[in-house]
């Protein structure tokens, strides 16, 4: 369980494996933070791997959403299994995050 | 309610997953719903026990959560019951509306009300019982 990032042409790339919870929220809000802080402004989280998010990591995209916005970035996702896409619709979050089906179609998106 | 299982955790977040994962694993064991174990279930225990242990117990080390639990075919009931003061349930803000979607908080009690079948607290705001029925006791119940 933890998360990999990566530069894939030109943008940063974090693979949250496991899951995204109240226990490890805080570590993918610094590790994109400081990214943040490197000068990145392009940013994908892909969901590939990942079997639950909590109210506690909806709640962190939402909180790096909006830093990454204010410095002029973006803050992209890929690859919701059902179920959280299921979080996602419950809570309305669809509506503030662009979520593509695909890595491939997510970093063409930028 | 009569539980057949009653769980005391410390409270650390940590513990969540093991004690989430075992109720599951209970409610697998007696015949219930996977699909609703995996998603529903998951979702409204391990937002609970988050609830009872950040903002009930206060992150105190000190404190415990109960979870009581009756687990049949048909419908899983768990009460959580954290050791502090309570909170009035109804004056949680909708985390839907335009203007809380941007909140950071706030979706916990919302995603169990969600996706649990009946959500209730006591009078002091302490203690969550939730029901979640299989499948087939929705539709007969609807």
């Amino acid at each position: 369980m933890g998360f990999d990032v990566k530069k894939q042409s030109g943008i940063t790339v974090i693979d949250v494996e496991g899951q995204l919870i109240v226990g490890n929220r805080q570590e993918l809000k610094q590790k994109v933070l400081q990214e943040l802080e490197n000068g990145e402004r392009k940013f994908l989280i892909d969901f590939a791997r990942t079997g639950y998010i909590d109210s506690s990591g909806l709640g962190v995209l939402v909180s790096l959403s909006k830093k990454i916005r204010e410095q002029g970035g973006e803050l992209r996702l890929a690859n919701l299994n059902e179920d959280l896409r299921t979080l996602f619709e419950l809570t309305k979050l669809d509506t503030l995050f662009q979520i593509s089906s695909s890595r491939e179609e997510a970093l063409s998106s930028f | 309610m009569n539980p057949d299982c009653i769980l005391e955790l410390p409270n650390d977040l940590r513990s969540i997953e093991r004690a989430v994962q075992y109720l599951m694993d209970r409610g697998r064991d007696a015949g219930f719903d996977r699909e609703r174990l995996r998603l529903n279930f998951r979702v409204g225990v391990s937002e609970a026990l988050a609830n009872a242990m950040l903002y009930g117990n206060g992150r105190d080390p000190a404190k415990r959560v109960r979870v009581e639990a009756r687990i049949s075919p048909d419908a899983i009931t768990v009460r959580v019951t954290d050791e502090g003061r309570g909170f009035n349930p109804e004056t949680l803000p909708d985390p839907t509306l335009p203007a809380n979607r941007v909140s950071a908080g706030g979706r916990g009690v919302f995603l169990i009300r969600k996706l649990m079948d009946r959500v209730e607290f006591n009078e002091r705001g302490n203690s969550i019982t939730m029901i979640l029925l299989a499948e087939r006791e929705r539709e007969t119940g609807s």
